[in-house]
């Protein structure tokens, strides 16, 4: 939780910082945040590589929850799918773009301000911290009506970290292993369906 | 377009090979690099007159675009544990 306050600060930070032209915009080229952004892919995928006693821990989930990740990219992509023809101005890429998140709300607002500017780039933002956050307080109300699955699908990306303790919690210490592959599974999904969509 | 994702599987090839390697600093500097991105996205955001007077509008586009994606995750999620449990049910009547 303190991290994601840090997080979120840089992005108010420089919020202040461009609205009132502290920092011009034209200081900060294209190339240098791909460049930025291609480095921080790099380290995120030697520190998935690098973990080989996760590797070695999901072989021991019952296949049967093999399918959760794959429930949880198929039901947040059709829930965002139908949405969009309730809003105006967006198309369905664009809203599968955002949903495509799953909470990770740092690489995927990266991601789409990239490919499709700073608009969608901030309401991927916005979006996907609405999730984490859902994902962290309604924990007990999604169990209740939705299964002991659902406060791991709501957590989407974020059930490998942040929203792990509160899964534990509320479905039972047994999800933990599930939670992790799930969390490792989205987190990979969410540059290459985030790309996928913008292509678009 | 494709760039970003190719970076992320070299990563992890790299990571795989050098398993028994420990990068004791890598989390740090993802954590750098996402600040700095993020940061960059605020200038933007911030710096474009027209964000700024819509962000009533893009938040609550960004809510209901959410309230979209738990619903639809959660309702996967009751499907897949109701199958689970009726396969679970099967297997002990027989």
């Amino acid at each position: 939780m303190k991290s994601s306050i840090v997080i979120v600060s840089f992005f108010l930070l420089g919020l202040l910082f461009g609205h009132f032209e502290i920092i011009p915009i034209s200081a900060v080229d294209n190339d240098l945040s791909l460049f930025a952004l291609c480095c921080l892919m790099f380290c995120v995928g030697l520190s998935l590589g690098n973990d080989s006693n996760m590797l070695k821990r999901f072989t021991m989930i019952n296949p049967r929850f093999y399918w959760l990740p794959v429930a949880t990219i198929v039901g947040t992509l059709l829930g965002c799918a139908m949405i969009s023809f309730l809003l105006p101005g967006r198309s369905i890429m664009e809203s599968m773009a955002v949903g495509s998140g799953f909470g990770y709300y740092s690489l995927s607002s990266i991601f789409i301000t990239e490919y499709k500017g700073a608009e969608l780039g901030a309401i991927a933002l916005i979006s996907n911290i609405f999730r984490e956050i859902m994902a962290l307080l309604l924990a007990p109300l999604f169990v209740k009506y939705f299964g002991k699955l659902a406060p791991i699908a709501v957590g989407g990306a974020t059930t490998m970290d942040t929203t792990l303790p509160i899964i534990l919690k509320i479905s039972g210490k047994e999800f933990a292993v599930i939670s992790l592959f799930h969390g490792f599974i989205l987190d990979l999904s969410v540059p290459v369906l985030v790309t996928i969509f913008c292509a678009f | 377009m494709f760039i970003a994702i190719g970076f992320m599987v070299l990563g992890t090839l790299f990571g795989f090979l050098l398993r028994k390697k420990e990068f004791k600093n890598i989390s740090k500097i993802i954590t750098l690099l996402i600040w700095f991105l993020l940061f960059i996205l605020g200038l933007e955001v911030g710096a474009n007159p027209q964000i700024i007077s819509g962000i009533t509008s893009i938040g609550i586009e960004a809510l209901v675009i959410t309230l979209a994606a738990v619903t639809g995750s959660a309702v996967a999620a009751l499907l897949l544990w109701k199958h689970i449990n009726n396969r679970r049910k099967d297997f002990h009547e027989e």
